[in-house]
């Protein structure tokens, strides 16, 4: 069912990740992501692993759920692998046709198979901890500055907003019409790519419109609760850098200062 | 012969999650041919699972559903002819019209059926009749309707399939009164002169009061009663544990029943009250008058 | 001056055009602050259209209304107005604007510019008035039509309206939903003195107002107290609107000439008015 991707959703729960400034989060996961693209050795993605799964576990956020946000992307991971093996350098440990696998090229794919995962894990401590809106409003104000040239900082936040709030609620009806349509007879599991597509239109239609209606009654919604744009708006959860925060920042400074000398001392095991 | 019969029918949601839920718990029903049939339960009692197993949009987990008989997933491949036999109107069902006009739409079914554009204009036509749409809107697109007939357009098309069996998840919801009244008068013309099979899911007592030949009650995913709707409205304590109702009118009469007055404690509609009612309180207020 | 004063109000839709339709004929009435009052009619009868209005969604087309003697005519007083009356949609899913519940109570407010300190009492209040306060944290899509309906109403409450609009709230609801939605409205009604104007078509729900005002056709067909209202059983009837059976058996008897001497509004009322009759001999 369309409800089963866990990738981007939130997992209320009371951890010190959950408590952590939003904005602090976000700058921390491009922090372990320009990490990872960076780690030239197996010692130096070990040390990065080690902090991300830390991290998962400090989440309280079950690790099956973790395990379950990999798989829509399991075949990138696999697919990209299996590219880099074909690439490597060196002496061919196998050869068959044109086809040579290298030390250097296994060693390749597994580094490019654990950053993606390692990507994957960060962007999911993101998302499991922070609340969609946690999330926008955190965006909203990073990017304030940009607002000073006339970027719409702040309807862009509410878009998001509204976008994921109406996620699920449209999965579901998503679902619903399907079933109403399958009832009168659609088929929706057999024929070609055109019969396929044309099939979906008993879906898309009614989604379309219901989308409308939707969006018609937010809209009265939110007007008669006084909303007219970002202007004179107050926020009922004002972020604040706690000493936790600090004591994050700390040891994400000093980890980056260990983390640079290790890459360079140690030699580079792959190019 | 029963059209319809479950054995030790099961769903489980969520199999192997911390989610995990039984739904619908060992359900052994038979629906006989050409009854109306009231489905009655809370929330999350599974009604809706069920109904959506007997149509074959579910896949139970266990059990089967047999249909005149034979097990309807005996051949997967064969699933959408038994949703041509049971048809199914879903809860709000003006949500799924997308065709041009009301007529087109009403032909997607007879047409997902394999009939000719001919024969299923002939069906579609005459669902629309049967659900009371004026002809003045069938060449209308759908969207310009007002929501009682958006209401009509949607159930005659799955009343154009001609099912053996009409399932009708509340298809009153949301409705004004007299929108309710009339929407339940046609189905009950419809099925008078159809014969077919109506199962009816209601919140309302008083409608499934009014129509059902026999009641089903589902609880925590059990079917717990299927009897006479007469006899399924006098429980009226364990209905009440489930947290349901019974008609005004039932609840009235058994009261006046404990109070000592010769009634029936299974009377379902204001008519049957007024019949019983009138020769024993006529007494009492002849004698009020003359003291 | 009555808190919403409504005089000769027509309202036309798309005026001016070939779909020009008109929506109400004249329309007057009152509406006293603390006074709870519900608007029957079927669909069609105007009495949504009077929801939009009350508060400064739709601009009469002629006559006047004002609230708290502001005109809702211009645009500069729609802010003023919305700030007085509140509104409560019939779809629960279609109005609730946040991923989680607190800061969907929140949204309201923070348009206003609330303090944060003071929007997070408010907020908390709100929620435990509709006995949501367990649910702050939850995500909306997860709830029950008649939790999301409660939330819906403790954001207009954190608001600090006085007045609540509601728009056929009931209508997409399951009984127990219907239940949770009644009593919470009037439990404010009657402990916090808010104002409530209850739009529905099914009677037993109007009965539990202070005053009723029966709607038909762009016109108001009768008002008065739920009593003297229902009373009527043949208006009601004739202009198809819903009468409980409780109802509906008392008036048939009197036409049959046994008069139980009221007339009941539920089942309850019913019962000992034919025992009194019993008892009497």
């Amino acid at each position: 069912m369309l409800s089963d991707i866990t990738l981007g959703q939130y997992f209320p729960a009371k951890s010190f990740i959950h408590r952590m400034d939003p904005r602090l989060k976000i700058c921390l996961t491009v922090y372990f992501i320009v990490l990872v693209f960076s780690s030239k050795n197996f010692l130096n993605i070990g040390l990065v692993y080690a902090v991300i799964l830390g991290a998962m576990a400090a989440s309280k956020v079950p690790a099956k759920i973790y395990i379950k946000s990999l798989k829509p992307i399991l075949f990138i991971v696999a697919f990209t692998s299996i590219l880099n093996l074909f690439y490597g350098t060196g002496e061919p440990l196998v050869q068959f046709w044109v086809l040579k696998i290298t030390l250097n090229g296994i060693l390749n794919a597994l580094l490019i198979a654990v950053r993606i995962i390692a990507l994957i894990f960060v962007s999911s401590v993101l998302t499991f901890t922070t609340s969609p809106t946690q999330l926008t409003d955190a965006l909203e104000r990073l990017l304030k500055p940009l607002a000073k040239i006339r970027v719409p900082v702040h309807e862009f936040a509410m878009m998001m907003t509204i976008a994921l709030r109406f996620v699920p609620t449209l999965l579901e009806e998503t679902d619903k019409i399907m079933s109403a349509q399958k009832a009168r007879g659609a088929d929706m599991e057999s024929g070609g790519i055109v019969q396929r597509i044309k099939a979906l239109i008993p879906v898309l239609i009614p989604l379309f419109v219901s989308a409308f209606r939707r969006a018609f009654d937010l809209a009265t919604a939110m007007e008669s609760r006084c909303y007219t744009g970002g202007y004179g708006r107050t926020k009922m959860k004002t972020l604040k850098i706690s000493k936790a925060d600090v004591i994050t920042m700390i040891f994400c400074a000093v980890f980056l200062a260990g983390f640079i000398a290790l890459n360079i001392v140690l030699p580079k095991v792959v190019r | 012969m029963a059209i319809i019969e479950t054995k030790d029918l099961s769903f489980v949601y969520g199999v192997g999650t911390p989610f995990e839920m039984k739904a619908v718990n060992n359900v052994n029903i038979k629906i006989e041919e050409g009854e109306f049939l009231g489905i009655i339960g809370h929330t999350g009692s599974g009604k809706s699972t069920l109904i959506q197993m007997l149509n074959g949009l579910i896949r139970p987990s266990s059990g089967q559903v047999l249909l005149s008989g034979e097990d309807i997933w005996k051949n997967p491949k064969e699933i959408r002819k038994v949703r041509f036999k049971v048809g199914m109107v879903f809860q709000y069902p003006e949500y799924q019209l997308f065709e041009e006009t009301v007529i087109k739409d009403v032909c997607f079914g007879p047409k997902n059926m394999g009939l000719s554009d001919a024969e299923a204009l002939e069906k579609a036509k005459e669902a629309l009749r049967f659900t009371g749409l004026k002809e003045s809107l069938w060449e209308k697109s759908p969207f310009e309707l007002s929501g009682g007939e958006k209401r009509r357009a949607a159930i005659a098309g799955v009343i154009a399939m001609d099912p053996d069996v009409l399932i009708l998840d509340e298809p009153a919801a949301g409705l004004d009164p007299m929108g309710r009244d009339d929407l339940l008068e046609q189905i009950l013309r419809y099925h008078k002169v159809r014969k077919n099979t109506i199962l009816l899911v209601s919140h309302s007592m008083e409608d499934i009061g009014k129509v059902a030949d026999r009641v089903l009650v589902m609880n925590k995913g059990n079917a717990t009663y299927l009897e006479n709707t007469k006899d399924v409205f006098a429980k009226g304590k364990e209905l009440r544990e489930m947290g349901l109702k019974i008609p005004q009118i039932t609840h009235i009469m058994q009261k006046l029943k404990l109070m000592g007055l010769d009634v029936d404690e299974g009377t379902l509609k204001v008519e049957d009250a007024l019949t019983q009612l009138i020769p024993i309180l006529k007494t009492y207020s002849k004698k009020g008058g003359t003291d | 001056m009555s808190f919403i004063e409504v005089r000769d109000l027509v309202f036309v839709y798309n005026p001016d055009t070939e779909d020009s339709s008109e929506a109400l004929h004249g329309v007057n009435m009152n509406i006293e602050k603390g006074e709870f009052v519900a608007l029957l009619g079927h669909n069609g009868c105007g009495k949504s259209t009077l929801a939009k209005i009350f508060n400064g969604m739709y601009t009469p087309t002629k006559g006047s209304v004002t609230v708290d003697g502001i005109p809702t005519d211009s645009e500069e007083h729609q802010i003023e107005i919305r700030r007085r009356v509140g509104l409560v949609q019939q779809n629960p899913d279609n109005q609730l604007v946040a991923g989680v519940v607190e800061e969907d109570v929140a949204f309201g407010p923070e348009n206003l510019g609330v303090e944060p300190e003071e929007i997070r009492r408010r907020v908390d209040n709100a929620l435990k008035a509709v006995g949501m306060y367990e649910y702050r944290e939850h995500a909306p899509h997860k709830l029950s039509g008649g939790q999301k309906q409660r939330i819906a109403i403790a954001g207009i409450i954190a608001m600090e309206t006085g007045c609540i609009v509601l728009d056929e709230p009931t209508a997409m609801l399951d009984p127990r939903g219907r239940e949770e939605v009644m009593s919470t409205i009037k439990r404010l009604n009657k402990e916090q003195g808010i104002t409530i104007i209850l739009i529905t078509h099914y009677m037993d729900e109007a009965v539990q107002a202070d005053r009723v005002i029966v709607m038909d056709d762009g016109n108001i067909l009768t008002e008065g107290n739920p009593r003297e209202v229902f009373a009527d059983v043949e208006l009601l009837k004739k202009h198809r609107l819903d009468v409980p059976q409780a109802t509906e058996l008392a008036y048939k008897l009197k036409k049959e000439g046994i008069d139980l001497g009221d007339v009941p509004m539920n089942t309850a009322e019913c019962i000992s008015l034919i025992e009194k009759l019993i008892s009497a001999k």
